[in-house]
């Protein structure tokens, strides 16, 4: 399992490289002049010329690539214009609550679309198929922004069951930091009114953030209980006797599921995507949230920190998808 | 025939082109359409922030304009938009992935390395970066939104090359010395057409969606363009009072990419009936 | 008349709705196991054996019809039960399957202990009351199905047997519960032949141990030869011609087994097969479905439905020629 789990990382190399060259290229090349771009508008000739020499922008195009390698290898990415404190030690702050939004939005549309998916698959083409299939299409049709909004309209300015945005009421201070996942933090800290509190922020945001991903698992956990369904030992399994019910919800759904944990993997892309529509619009204090105030006034160095992050936080779930792939299919472990 | 046939029988495939003629139509005929087409610019300041009524079905907006016209004349821009990037992503994307999948060596590897990285990255995080690197405006979101497309183009189209290139009669072709460019153009591409369309038309939903949060986040369209992301948020500062300005152009974006998406979803089963899935 | 048999089949229709029309699979089936003894099913590929042995098990194609029939096992007809009524007391409980493919009737992600223990859960004997006692039943049948180390067994997954060894594991499974019939489809075929021997000596020895009647479907004579008390031959899903296996063989009634053994390696000098091919059943000829192949075809074949006459004692025929001479008039 560890040779299996090296293999993987060494495979996400090559495109940990690609990103490199291509966040330096989007930096460096694209921009006509850099240094005119982080002097500001109003800079003088001369200040442009000392940023060029302050940060080596008069040097050859390697040569910078190298001193950008190693600030990256540091998590020197400077200071950010917005917040002016280093760009790491936002990151650092800001991670945990997108992390826990994400986590929490991947869960429930694992925990649901699983189920949902099946049920698809057992009345395959009938009409409970029918109109899963076009509820997860429109899951993925709808515009997380708008989707945010209208719930807000409902469930917390309407109705007044929800709280409208934040990570926590005004009123209560944060759970002190040890995973910074307030849900997790206050129940170490044995505050149940902050537990609840931040669970009643999350639930707003994490639903709207789980409309895709629960959209593509349900699908794939449907296409992948009909394969299964096709395979002798399912037959096999009919023909010993096993009810219909352990059948599919046990031994069915563990095969199926492997092309669902696939798309787990794949979400994560939209998962981000979508972070930062909805931080933006819950007012979650995360990373999306910052990468959109980042984008909005131009600060390149939060955008770059932004990015790299973001390759990497992918290449480690795309390995996880790997080892929960291993861990379901045995046959993955020996040979892989 | 066969093909529409089975097409026919796909009851949410059918619903999906339903919707999409029918929005295709009101972006045809929508200055004949919408009751008040002057509502694009004017401004009544008296009729602000109307909840629908018989002359407003969908109320007004800050600016007292009629919703309801304004919703029917976005759908030009957003299926404009959409037409725009999809045709440009195809025309960029396609050739590189039939050269890619038909050549071996440091090009193909090129190519696809780079299509990689793109799709490595979050497309709508890309695709905000580069709008404004090149200035927000309109322009430079559909150059973005184009630039973060094409990648998927070329992965399909070279997965479709290799395929056929392996197969016997493209061997046959460069046996009887047809040109590498006709077994391209005149024999690999017709029969990758069918994941192309596939993918141009769950694409144009994809894009309409993203073009909406561009213009959402005030990356994409300007007032007083009739925009359905904008106006989206434009009424943020109305709530709750103004429901219906956030909520009637919303719909209006979900039901053209549900459109869009059943139609490329069912064309999807007819393609490839094992898999089923959208973007 | 002797003691009803364990098993009956008697006069089974099924058609499965296709895209292409409705394909009439099974048309006039019957077949008679008495219990402990061993019939085999016989034909080529494509003539109905495995629909027939999944009917008796009562698992069919979503679109399959029951046209008419009757499938008696221990005096009730399991066409009239439910699915729920076929799981809870039949399937897997009193009658066993092993399957034709060893290689893929195993779920790949579940190990040996959890596949098998599961099935004992919900049908062992009653005398075999909680986890261990099932165990220790499982891993006794493993040891007497000849698998080595059958405490580690449990603990493996299936693609870390040979095709042998999963067979056995197949048996192992499907004796568990001690079922009164085993049916046993093709186990052989996807088998290496020295495997296959030991496989059927095997079954052979625990159907006489156990006391169990075995309906075993194969295309093999050969195979029919070494282990079957009796033996019904299908031609595109009619019985064609059932007997006793010695008599079957030596004195082959129906115009099809005596083709087909004509064409059997063991038998002929040359290789030769059957002139035409197996009729489609989304049309097939009316009457006896061997008609457009067959030597003996008369105008009277296209109309005489199919139906068993005793032809010698034991021995019964569909078929014009034992018609006549028995002089049956057909209506």
């Amino acid at each position: 399992m560890l040779a299996f789990i090296v293999r993987r990382l060494l495979l996400v190399i090559p495109s940990l490289a690609g990103l490199l060259v291509l966040t330096f290229f989007l930096i460096r090349v694209v921009p006509a002049d850099p240094a005119a771009a982080l002097a500001g508008e109003n800079a003088t000739p001369a200040q442009i010329a000392e940023i060029r020499r302050q940060y080596g922008l008069d040097q050859p195009l390697y040569k910078q690539f190298g001193v950008y390698l190693t600030q990256v290898a540091r998590l020197d990415f400077g200071e950010s214009a917005y917040s002016r404190r280093p760009v790491a030690v936002d990151i650092k702050q800001r991670l945990p609550a997108t992390l826990e939004l994400t986590i929490a939005a991947l869960v429930f549309a694992t925990l649901a679309g699983i189920p949902l998916g099946t049920l698809a698959a057992i009345y395959h083409n009938r009409w409970p198929d029918t109109l899963l299939r076009i509820l997860s299409v429109g899951g993925v049709a709808i515009a997380a922004f708008w989707f945010a909004i209208e719930l807000q309209l409902l469930f917390a300015m309407d109705l007044g069951w929800l709280p409208l945005r934040g990570r926590l009421s005004p009123g209560l201070t944060a759970p002190p930091v040890l995973t910074g996942f307030f849900l997790i933090d206050s129940l170490l800290a044995g505050r149940l009114d902050v537990f609840t509190d931040a669970l009643r922020h999350l639930i707003l945001p994490a639903f709207t953030l789980s409309l895709g991903g629960l959209a593509t698992i349900t699908r794939f956990t449907r296409a992948g209980v009909l394969e299964t369904l096709q395979k002798d030992f399912v037959t096999y399994e009919r023909a010993q006797g096993f009810p219909p019910r352990a059948l599919i919800w046990k031994f069915v759904l563990r095969n199926s599921v492997v092309a669902a944990v696939t798309q787990i993997g794949l979400l994560f892309g939209s998962l981000i995507a979508g972070a930062v529509v909805v931080e933006t619009i819950f007012d979650w204090p995360g990373i999306g949230f910052y990468t959109v105030q980042a984008i909005l006034t131009a600060d390149t160095k939060v955008m770059l920190a932004v990015t790299l992050l973001i390759g990497v936080i992918y290449a480690i779930v795309n390995i996880l998808v790997d080892v929960v792939h291993g861990l379901i299919d045995p046959r993955l472990r020996d040979d892989g | 025939m066969l093909v529409l046939a089975k097409f026919a029988k796909d009851k949410p495939a059918v619903l999906g082109g339903l919707i999409v003629l029918m929005v295709v139509g009101i972006a045809i005929l929508a200055p004949l359409l919408a009751p008040y087409p002057g509502d694009v610019s004017a401004s009544h300041l008296l009729m602000r922030l109307k909840p629908p009524s018989w002359e407003h079905p969908f109320g007004t907006d800050n600016l007292g304009r009629d919703i309801l016209s304004r919703v029917i004349l976005g759908a030009r821009g957003a299926l404009m938009i959409a037409l725009m990037v999809v045709g440009i992503s195809m025309a960029i994307g396609v050739p590189l992935g039939l050269v890619a999948g038909y050549t071996h060596g440091w090009v193909s590897e090129a190519i696809m390395r780079v299509t990689d990285v793109f799709l490595a990255v979050p497309q709508l995080i890309l695709a905000l970066a580069l709008a404004q690197l090149m200035g927000p405006s309109l322009q430079s979101a559909m150059l973005a939104l184009t630039l973060t497309y094409w990648p998927f183009f070329t992965r399909i189209v070279y997965a479709e090359t290799r395929r056929l290139s392996a197969s016997l009669f493209i061997d046959a072709l460069q046996c009887i010395g047809a040109g590498t460019l006709r077994i391209l153009f005149g024999h690999i591409l017709p029969n990758a057409i069918s994941p192309i369309i596939v993918r141009a038309t769950i694409g144009m939903g994809f894009t309409i969606l993203v073009a909406a949060v561009l213009g959402f986040l005030g990356m994409g369209a300007t007032p007083p363009d009739p925009d359905w992301g904008l106006a989206i948020a434009e009424s943020r500062q109305y709530l709750p009072e103004a429901w219906w300005f956030s909520t009637f152009p919303g719909l209006a974006i979900f039901l053209t990419v549900l459109g869009f998406n059943l139609l490329g979803d069912g064309l999807r089963d007819i393609v490839d009936p094992r898999l089923r899935r959208s973007r | 008349m002797t003691a009803a048999p364990l098993l009956a089949v008697k006069n089974l229709r099924l058609s499965v709705r296709g895209d292409e029309g409705v394909a009439r699979i099974l048309d006039h089936v019957e077949l008679a196991l008495p219990r402990g003894e061993i019939l085999g099913v016989v034909g080529e590929s494509g003539c109905g054996k495995s629909t027939l042995a999944r009917a008796v098990l009562g698992i069919f194609a979503k679109a399959a019809t029951i046209e008419s029939g009757e499938i008696n096992f221990e005096g009730e007809d399991l066409l009239r039960l439910s699915d729920r009524e076929m799981t809870r007391r039949v399937r897997g409980r009193r009658i066993g399957f092993i399957p034709q493919d060893p290689y893929l009737a195993l779920n790949p992600v579940f190990k040996i202990g959890a596949q098998l223990l599961a099935a004992l859960r919900w049908h062992a004997p009653p005398q075999l009351k909680g986890e261990a006692a099932r165990r220790a039943e499982l891993i006794g049948l493993l040891r007497r199905v000849q698998l080595p180390e059958p405490e580690a067994t449990l603990e493996r997954y299936p693609h870390q047997f040979s095709g042998g060894q999963r067979q056995r594991l197949m048996i192992a499974g499907a004796l568990a519960a001690r079922p009164a019939l085993l049916i046993a489809d093709e186990p052989t075929t996807a088998l290496d032949v020295t495997t296959q021997l030991q496989i059927l000596k095997l079954l052979k020895s625990l159907t006489q141990e156990y006391g169990i009647a075995m309906l075993f479907v194969t295309h093999d004579f050969g195979v029919v030869a070494q282990l079957c008390d009796a033996t019904t031959v299908m031609y595109a899903g009619q019985t064609v011609e059932t007997g006793p296996t010695a008599q079957l063989l030596a004195d082959p009634r129906h115009p099809y087994t005596q083709a087909l053994l004509a064409c059997h390696p063991d038998r002929s000098q040359t290789l030769s097969g059957i002139p035409g091919q197996v009729p489609s059943p989304l049309a097939p000829p009316p009457g006896c479905r061997f008609t457009p192949r067959c030597r003996h075809a008369a105008e009277v074949c296209s109309r005489r439905p199919a139906r068993l006459v005793r032809d010698a004692p034991a021995h019964f025929v569909s078929c014009r020629l034992a018609d006549e001479r028995q002089g049956v008039q057909h209506a």
